[in-house]
């Protein structure tokens, strides 16, 4: 356990490693570098923006720069916002939960009605269900995010009048009752990727386990088929599903940020088109190399998660 | 939750049940080839239409008439009604679909290019080499798509050229992660032992020899990787950092779309349909390829 514990740490530095040289790289590819916002405005000439570089250490060669800045996101210090002077880190810490319990509450619709699907899909196989599941599943990863949430907009919002279209609160109600009835549309709305995904996995792992000897045997044993499939089958078969949950963590991120612009979700998501349209370079780059970091550590806990609870694992 | 059926799948079938399981199993590959040959020829008329549509239309895509605007569908003369200026929706349907598909297909050629020889030099050279280059890929994939897509588009002139040329920078990973895979293990076999034994050198056994064997999976995904592609441009096009209006592209046709949902929802039903209906076909397309082509593979 250690062994393997100690060869995903390592993996884990080595790929945080490569992720920062990329996060450099894409900071150095804007026009004018980390400077362009002063590139952009008419009042600063070009010697003012060569005495900044001097000042910010511009003109040194970029390993010494990359090392300087790889040290400042180490320490925690990565830069201030242009917005409103605030530290990096606390803006992000200040649109986190709300992007977190989207991501949440639409894996736990994925793990609850995902499973179910994939589950009936796979005892059933080659059913009538099972191939609309499949079907299903595939036009839904078709479905852009974005519009998918216009239309529940036009359809519970505009036409129907049962959710709000937008927000987190009724402004002036900041019940958990009104928090939830906003809740439900994006949750649905970045669910359908999350249920899709999930859906297929677990079908394919149901399948995997249901063909296993164990199960033959439990069967053998005369144990009930409500029991095989409850306490043998769904619970094995739910067990690679934590790295599957650690694998989707990108595009749930991604989903995140196109569902908080549709339904105004005070999240991460919408801070970052802020920051971009106010052109807060700091503040972009900081949720780009936070939200890659955050993948990493997401799939690193996964793995961990699934070697404690899958020995069989450790062996590899 | 039904448990009376699990029997059928974990014991000896019956003969009867073997029958039926095996009809069933046809019907899916049946239907399943019926999904593909419907996305084919659902893409061939999406681009003949966008190809040859605007030159027979009577209304021209930027043309601005007020005293028009926000026709509804099938009401007048505008077959799929008119926009806030009232620009016929068709005509800009189709010039909308010309852009986001000819982005799909190049940001594919220019992805399936690039991965291809990362995953081939990475799985031919194997040891430092290729470590060093997976662990790249590993890397960019860490980056959330649209994070990583919206950066850089923030950072350039946004134009057709520029588009595709970062949507393929982002999505690349997977044709590498494929090849490097293939060419990993096909480089075992004896035929390339021999190539090399004769001293052939490593390009030629690279790309000669190994490459024409993993075209399979490689048109497989690449045909993914255009609907990928078309996904991607709808969406940083709808958050305004893709193609920029007056030039239309599905994405950014939704741009505007979410303002007038109340009393012109087809502006933002239609555009969202073709998008759903390019990507479903090209997705099809490519799941029916990967059955056809390789059928070891139980998706």
């Amino acid at each position: 356990m250690t062994r393997f514990l100690l060869s995903r740490l390592w993996q884990s530095l080595v790929l945080l490693l490569l992720v920062s040289m990329i996060g450099f790289a894409v900071l150095h590819l804007a026009p004018g570098g980390p400077l362009s916002q002063f590139a952009l405005s008419p009042g600063v000439t070009q010697e003012q923006i060569e005495r900044i570089k001097e000042q910010m250490g511009l003109n040194r060669p970029l390993p010494v720069q990359y090392l300087d800045w790889a040290g400042h996101l180490v320490i925690g210090d990565w830069g201030k916002s242009f917005r409103d002077g605030q530290p990096v880190l606390v803006v992000i810490g200040q649109h986190l939960s709300a992007t977190l319990q989207l991501m949440v509450s639409s894996t736990l619709l994925a793990v609850a009605l995902g499973t179910w699907v994939g589950v009936l899909g796979a005892i059933r196989r080659y059913s009538l269900f099972d191939y609309l599941a499949t079907v299903g599943a595939m036009v839904a990863l078709s479905i852009p995010t974005f519009w998918f949430g216009l239309v529940t907009i036009y359809i519970f919002s505009v036409e129907l009048a049962w959710l709000p279209a937008g927000n987190m609160y009724t402004i002036g109600d900041g019940s958990l009752l009104d928090y939830l009835h906003h809740l439900i549309a994006p949750c649905l709305v970045l669910g359908l990727v999350t249920v899709a995904i999930w859906s297929r996995y677990m079908r394919s792992s149901m399948l995997d386990v249901i063909h296993q000897d164990y199960i033959r045997t439990a069967r053998a044993k005369g144990v009930p088929e409500r029991v095989i499939l409850w306490r043998h089958a769904i619970r094995n078969a739910l067990l690679p599903m934590i790295t599957i949950a650690g694998l989707q963590l990108p595009t749930l991120l991604s989903g995140a940020l196109v569902t908080e612009t549709v339904f105004t979700w005070p999240g991460m998501g919408r801070l970052f088109l802020d920051s971009l349209s106010y052109r807060d370079y700091p503040v972009v780059m900081g949720i780009l190399m936070f939200s890659a970091v955050l993948v990493l550590v997401g799939n690193l806990l996964a793995d961990i998660l699934y070697a404690v609870t899958d020995p069989r694992i450790r062996l590899d | 939750m039904p448990v009376d059926r699990i029997d059928e799948l974990g014991g000896r079938p019956e003969p009867e049940q073997t029958l039926h399981v095996n009809r069933n199993r046809a019907l899916r590959r049946f239907l399943r080839h019926r999904l593909a040959i419907l996305g084919t020829v659902t893409i061939a008329v999406l681009v003949i239409a966008c190809a040859i549509g605007p030159y027979i239309t009577p209304f021209d895509h930027l043309f601005i008439d007020i005293r028009s605007r926000f026709q509804p569908p099938v009401s007048g003369a505008h077959v799929f009604g008119t926009d806030e200026m009232g620009r016929d929706l068709l005509s800009r349907l189709m010039m909308a679909g010309r852009v986001s598909l000819t982005i799909g297909f190049a940001a594919m050629m220019l992805s399936t290019i690039f991965g291809t020889l990362v995953g081939a030099v990475a799985g031919y050279y194997g040891r430092k080499t290729g470590a060093v280059l997976m662990r790249f890929v590993d890397a960019v994939l860490c980056f959330p798509n649209i994070f990583l897509l919206l950066t850089l588009a923030a950072f350039i002139q946004p134009s057709l050229m520029t588009i595709t040329i970062i949507i393929a920078a982002t999505s690349w990973m997977e044709v590498a992660r494929v090849v490097e895979g293939q060419l990993r293990s096909l480089r075992e076999r004896d035929f390339a032992v021999a190539a090399e034994m004769i001293g052939a050198p490593n390009s030629h056994i690279m790309f000669k020899e190994l490459l024409p064997n993993a075209v399979a999976p490689i048109v497989v995904a690449a045909t993914l990787t255009v609907a990928r592609a078309i996904l991607m441009e709808s969406y940083i096009s709808f958050l305004g950092y893709g193609i920029q209006p007056p030039e239309p592209s599905w994405g950014n046709m939704l741009n505007n779309a979410q303002q007038y949902l109340n009393s012109a929802p087809w502006l933002a039903i239609f555009p969202g349909l073709m998008i759903t209906l390019a990507v479903t076909s090209f997705n099809f397309l490519g799941d029916g390829l990967r059955d056809a082509l390789d059928p070891r593979l139980e998706v």
